[in-house]
């Protein structure tokens, strides 16, 4: 059953000529943005587009992400049947009869089971957004029941009773030699065939048409829509970051630069691609610790702001014009508050739950960048840490003559070029917070018990700027760190032993951007190995900590992938290894320091650090077990709030140090 | 309208410590700091700027490594700054340098009228509070000290209404321009300077006015100037205190005992 060519051919004509507009103009909408050299290792990039977007590595990882999978592959392998059924509808002697007959036979089965398939995945993906939709997913300008939801997930349906209609038909006509290879078709016909022999032709010539409009209306309206994320989600795992997203890239400071981002065509191409590959999926919602909390920070609303502010902003600036949406202001659509920006902790929960491997983190630094450097807005706590910073190089302001205070009851050497193998960089929390203090002394009581050669830089050492290059106060950053890189050079330091995840991660990746190339150890990581290497002996296993849990440092798990260490010394210190929370690994849950939010104070919302220690608490842990100084003080206060003084905080450090007594 | 703020370079006095051999202060490798009062009056000043757009000029009295701190004052928006440096004015006390400061705002009056001069209360270095008043005194305007809020500025009748933060009470006064104002830090909350505003204050000019330009008698400037000498500068002894009670095994005694000592010696008010 073919219609006349001569009526479908202009339809499919003007269909690819308005798809092909829409899809050249979001491409010029993207090309507003700024340059980045994303074609480095192609090779690499090939793999994650083949596990990400083909492998659906992330969309599985959840439960229902299957039936995404089941979709999409179908998408895929109905794109040869879509493909013919176009081509034949221009040229109707092309046809997939031009193939030998049993590769037809094999596809027309596949074509079948797969449209079968695909109706149920559709049926499911419908029942869960009428009956049991997420509960995360309803934003104020994004809900899961949303007409255009439930239009993609209709064009989808018909597309396929189109087929099996069209195909019972001509089965039914007899005019389909493979029906033995077509099951679902061929039962259609039955169906068809008993009472309404009559009505073959029209029903077939119906369906027909049904499929044309159909596939045309879908493509003329898939750039239009959410679902654009078919086409620009493969580029966009293609063009991923390689690496994690535990730094950020440096500024220049020449006169006359801008920095930061404060509008849309500020963003990199990568950052407005990331748009158009959102399908408002919420995971990254869901991860997030603002979110959760009651904070205005919602990732996903962020990605969604900046799309929709560049289809407002985007023609107008192509046209040389100004923007008329603020990127950032009162809250609007297509607009980011300043409450929103400074929520973030940047914990990279969002990344690691995004199915397309979206950045969403990095745009916050980005527009952080441009409140610090340029407005000079932000919330008034951080004035003194800015000042702190600047002057003593320590967010408390605490005279730089106090950093060895920590070590006034032991000996420790300096470090000294060619003798010592291992600078302990102590960090601001080591040297100075009275509780932090303590993990200082028990590490360094593990190190002198293993004879590591160390030594510190004492009233020599500076911040290393973590909290304000994720603030976004890239100018005072850039002056430590080149401070920093200079002292560390002048000493010849090449081993630095770190007890702060955020000392560990500024150190071993920000530093490298200034060509200071270390090898860092976080404690945990080194206590592993001199446990391992038999080189530190436990005299005692640690039984008085009860029972262990282990909370993750975002900076240590999912920014630097140290998982395993500290749970094995754990282990080899307690005899047990630590228990879980649910939330945990790569899907834990920030304690709320991060990004800087160690500094300022939490108005809005629920408590970070509260959600977590009920979480906690939920397990009856007898110590919750930490790796970060950050973790601490979080965690420290939290148990205070919540009256449970029963359960007491250690880090790694100290439950091994328990042991060699 | 010109706005003059005072400021001036001081040793980060947290980290500074005093030789007990010699009892002088070890500067060495001691980081300089913006008084911290004076980024009270930079900021009052820059305030007067972005309400009626007078025009501020910063100045201060050191040594040439003094002009880092004009330097930060540019990047927070002045207009103009000035450095007295020169080696006759070294070695002032409160009298000669006030006399330094107020010859050079004489000068700046020269050009446009000064009306009003912000100093911070105090510095951290010397503590005396003198050289604000001194200057008001050798210029002869109006002396408003320890100024917590600005309450109304009445640019017809060239007056002005501040609110002074004394002990235990506020007092409103108003006086006729061109007044001086020495402030404390609760007056504001001081700005942070812009990314493109630090880099412009490095290429900026800072003026540097010597003597020459001053032409100040050189026996009411500088050390010859200064009817006050330092003596003797020591750290006060301090008592160590004592550990009292045992806080790990019986916390509910020791915080009893704790507040009975307090009690006893006057410390808490029940």
């Amino acid at each position: 059953m073919q219609p006349n060519p001569t009526v479908f051919t202009p339809l499919l004509i003007a269909a690819l000529v308005f798809f092909a507009w829409s899809c050249y103009r979001r491409f010029s909408l993207v090309t507003l943005g700024r340059g980045e050299d994303r074609f480095q290792r192609l090779d690499l990039r090939v793999w994650d587009m083949l596990l990400y977007a083909f492998g659906q590595k992330r969309v599985v990882a959840k439960p229902f992400g299957i039936n995404h999978f089941v979709i999409f592959w179908s998408f895929v392998i109905l794109l040869i049947a879509n493909g013919e059924f176009l081509i034949r509808g221009v040229f109707p002697a092309v046809s997939l009869a031009l193939l030998p007959p049993s590769l037809r036979h094999a596809l027309l089965l596949a074509f079948d089971a797969i449209s079968l398939l695909t109706l149920v995945s559709i049926a499911l993906a419908v029942g869960r957004r009428l009956f049991f939709p997420p509960s995360y997913l309803n934003t104020p300008y994004v809900k899961a029941r949303s007409f255009e939801a439930f239009l993609i997930l209709a064009f989808i349906a018909l597309l396929m009773l189109a087929y099996f209609g069209l195909h019972g038909a001509e089965i039914a006509m007899g005019e389909e030699e493979a029906a033995a290879w077509m099951p679902v078709s061929s039962f259609v016909a039955k169906v068809l065939l008993a009472p309404h022999s009559s009505l073959l032709i029209p029903v077939a010539s119906f369906c027909w048409w049904v499929h044309a409009v159909v596939l045309l209306a879908f493509m003329m309206f898939l750039p239009h829509s959410k679902h654009m994320h078919i086409l620009t989600a493969i580029p966009n795992c293609f063009f991923a970051s390689l690496g994690k997203p535990n730094t950020q890239p440096r500024e220049e400071f020449t006169r006359g630069s801008r920095y930061g981002v404060s509008e849309v065509q500020e963003f990199t191409w990568k950052d407005l691609l990331d748009g158009f590959s959102c399908t408002e999926c919420g995971r990254c919602q869901n991860a997030c610790p603002a979110t959760a909390t009651g904070k205005p920070l919602n990732p996903r609303q962020v990605v969604h702001a900046i799309k929709t502010n560049l289809f407002v902003n985007g023609p107008l600036i192509q046209k040389g014009g100004k923007p008329i949406v603020p990127l950032i202001g009162e809250e609007g659509e297509g607009t980011n508050t300043e409450d929103t920006i400074w929520a973030c902790t940047t914990c990279g929960a969002c990344l690691e739950a995004c199915p397309v491997l979206i950045e969403q983190m990095p745009k916050i630094i980005k527009m952080r960048r441009h409140l610090v450097e340029m407005e000079s807005q932000f919330p008034e706590e951080l004035l003194n840490l800015f000042e702190n910073m600047e002057q003593r190089s320590n967010p408390w302001g605490i005279a730089p003559t106090e950093r060895t205070k920590w070590c006034s009851t032991m000996e420790v050497k300096p470090f000294t070029a060619g003798e010592t193998e291992y600078l302990f960089y102590v960090g601001c929390a080591g040297s100075f917070d009275s509780r932090q203090k303590h993990v200082s002394v028990a590490l360094a009581t593990i190190l002198n018990e293993a004879e590591v050669s160390w030594g510190i830089l004492g009233k020599e050492e500076q911040c290393c700027g973590d909290s304000l290059r994720r603030l976004g106060n890239e100018y005072v950053f850039d002056k430590m760190a080149r401070e920093n890189v200079r002292l560390f050079q002048e000493k010849g330091i090449k081993k630095v032993i770190t007890q702060c995840p955020h000392c560990f991660s500024t150190l071993k990746n920000d530093y490298k951007q200034y060509g200071l190339e270390l090898e860092v150890v976080h404690h945990s990581e080194l206590i592993n190995d001199l446990l391992k290497a038999g080189k530190l002996n436990l005299s005692q296993k640690v039984t008085d900590l009860g029972r262990v849990l282990f909370h993750d440092s975002c900076y240590l798990g999912r920014h630097n992938d140290v998982y395993e260490a500290p749970r094995e010394i754990i282990a080899a210190a307690t005899g047990a290894p630590p228990v879980e929370m649910e939330r945990t690994r790569n899907n834990s849950f920030c304690c709320g320091a991060g990004g800087g939010r160690m500094w300022m104070e939490e108005f809005i919302g629920t408590r970070i650090n509260l959600n977590r220690v009920e979480e906690a608490l939920r397990k009856n842990p007898d110590t919750i077990c930490v790796a970060c100084p950050y973790c601490m003080t979080m965690f420290e206060d939290g148990l205070k709030d919540k009256l449970a003084g029963q359960t007491r905080v250690r880090d790694v450090a100290e439950v091994v140090a328990e042991g060699l007594r | 309208m010109l706005v003059v703020a005072c400021i001036k370079q001081v040793p980060d006095t947290t980290q500074v410590q005093i030789d007990p051999v010699t009892n002088t202060l070890v500067r060495e490798g001691i980081p300089f700091i913006v008084n911290p009062y004076d980024t009270h009056a930079l900021e009052e000043a820059l305030r007067f700027k972005d309400r009626f757009g007078f025009r501020v000029a910063a100045i201060s009295m050191g040594p040439p490594n003094s002009e880092a701190t004009l330097r930060k004052a540019l990047a927070l928006g002045v207009d103009e700054t000035i450095l007295l440096s020169d080696r006759c004015f070294g070695g002032a006390d409160t009298l000669a340098t006030s006399n330094v400061l107020a010859s050079a705002i004489r000068r700046l009056q020269e050009q446009e009228e000064v009306g009003i001069v912000i100093c911070g209360k105090q510095t951290i270095d010397g503590d005396t509070a003198q050289v604000g008043p001194g200057i008001a005194t050798r210029l002869g305007f109006s002396q408003l000290t320890l100024v917590d809020r600005i309450e109304h500025l009445d640019r017809e009748k060239r007056t002005i209404r501040v609110r002074r933060k004394l002990e235990g009470r506020h007092e409103i006064v108003e006086a006729p321009l061109p007044a001086l104002l020495t402030v404390v830090r609760e007056l504001n909350r001081p700005r942070y300077p812009s990314v493109p505003k630090r880099l412009a204050s490095q290429e900026t000019e800072v003026k540097v006015w010597s003597n020459d330009v001053l032409r100040l008698d050189v026996n009411a400037i500088g050390l010859k100037g200064s009817p006050t000498w330092v003596n003797r500068i020591f750290s006060p002894e301090r008592d160590k205190g004592e550990i009292i009670g045992d806080g790990v095994n019986d916390p509910v005694a020791t915080a009893n005992l704790l507040i009975d000592r307090l009690l006893s010696k006057d410390l808490l008010a029940l």
